[in-house]
């Protein structure tokens, strides 16, 4: 272990600076609040063309001048027409390629687009609208780079099942340790983050399969901020969720492994 | 060594090697992935005409028999080409992904635009 740096990189720090001295420039002086700035809320879908135009709708009654792009991750379904129905641009992938591909289609997207924010959020109505300030407000504020809704921090969250809630636990405890902070829910899709993270995410080497934890030590080994906030989810209605069958197990195998590799990669 | 294991083990090394050459002139099989197979034909017809070379190594590795020093190599030549194998696919998916991802920008529809003829 002698030779890993817990240390922030200073690379990463200046390539920040100089990022957001760049962002900076080019946008207006004269926004105050994350409402006037360029805000992109960022749904990854697949197969969800039954509640995709509801959730749309609810973000919008919350949030009625946001941008909306919903990735269709090759859904066999309408999704991708009802989103586009709902008002929101739809990035279509040309077959399933798996949620943390979606969403860094999406990153792309706006970075290419010029958002400075974007919220990523579940499409199938998990994650309250109402909390998209809550998760936003402390990037726009500037106090962190990242800043992920967790359904557990003030008690608001629904019953989960004993096998998942011991995983969750047990990668609350890796990501608490190695980030050095409190962690609550480190799989939680409700994100908020700025152009930083962004041109972070949109690398090559952001874990596509499934993105989480292994991110999160990632972002705190590159010297970005992160915080957490209190949101409101409620439970699946229907549909599968990310983990389910064998796929925990897979999962803390790939946590087991990615996390420590990520403290001995020297990455640029 | 007997003349019959001789003959079959020397005929499969060499029809390998005409396998791998044709398909490589066919441009079947690029010669990236060639050269593990070329080797692997050239071992095989190598040894099996001069089994002393074959004991030698066996007894140089400290096997028992001249079979699981065979078997040893064998085995370990499908992994190292599995190995190979894996680290092409994990980049092939990256570029999938890339290519995916561009096209999805590409063809970014916003509300308002033509739905697309399907």
């Amino acid at each position: 272990m002698f030779f890993i740096s817990f240390h922030v990189c200073p690379t990463a720090r200046l390539f920040r600076a100089t990022l957001a001295r760049q962002v900076d420039a080019m946008l207006p002086a004269t926004y105050t609040h994350a409402m006037n700035a360029r805000v992109m809320i960022l749904l990854p879908a697949y197969n969800e063309g039954s509640r995709i135009g509801t959730v749309i709708a609810g973000i919008r009654s919350v949030f009625a001048e946001a941008d909306m792009t919903v990735v269709d991750d090759g859904s066999g379904d309408d999704t991708g027409l009802q989103a586009l129905k709902a008002g929101a641009t739809v990035l279509t992938l040309p077959f399933n390629l798996g949620y943390g591909v979606a969403l860094q289609a999406g990153y792309k997207h706006a970075l290419r687009e010029g958002y400075k924010y974007v919220v990523q959020m579940d499409a199938d109505g998990q994650h309250d609208p109402g909390s998209i300030p809550a998760v936003l407000g402390p990037v726009a504020e500037d106090r962190c780079d990242l800043c992920i809704g967790s359904r557990f921090l003030e008690g608001k969250s629904y019953p989960i099942p004993p096998g998942r809630r011991l995983g969750m636990a047990i990668l609350r405890r890796v990501a608490s340790r190695l980030t050095g902070r409190t962690v609550t829910d480190p799989t939680s899709g409700f994100q908020a983050m700025n152009r930083r993270v962004l041109e972070f995410y949109a690398r090559d080497s952001f874990p596509v399969d499934y993105p989480d934890v292994d991110v999160l030590v990632m972002l705190h080994h590159h010297g970005f901020r992160v915080l957490e906030v209190p949101v409101t989810m409620h439970p699946r209605t229907s549909g599968m969720s990310l983990h389910s069958g064998l796929k925990p197990v897979y999962y803390l195998f790939k946590m087991g492994v990615d996390i420590p590799l990520n403290l001995l990669r020297r990455e640029k | 060594m007997d003349v019959r294991q001789k003959i079959l083990a020397a005929t499969c090394g060499i029809s390998l090697l005409l396998v791998i050459i044709e398909l490589v002139r066919r441009r079947k099989l690029r010669v990236e992935y060639a050269w593990l197979w070329i080797l692997a034909g050239i071992t095989i017809a190598v040894i099996s005409v001069n089994y002393q070379l074959l004991v030698w190594i066996t007894k140089l590795i400290g096997a028992g028999f001249t079979s699981s020093t065979l078997f040893f190599f064998g085995i370990f030549f499908v992994l190292a080409l599995c190995l190979q194998f894996s680290v092409k696919i994990s980049r092939l998916e990256n570029q999938v992904k890339n290519l995916a991802q561009q096209l999805a920008l590409r063809n970014a529809r916003k509300p308002g635009d033509e739905p697309p003829a399907e």
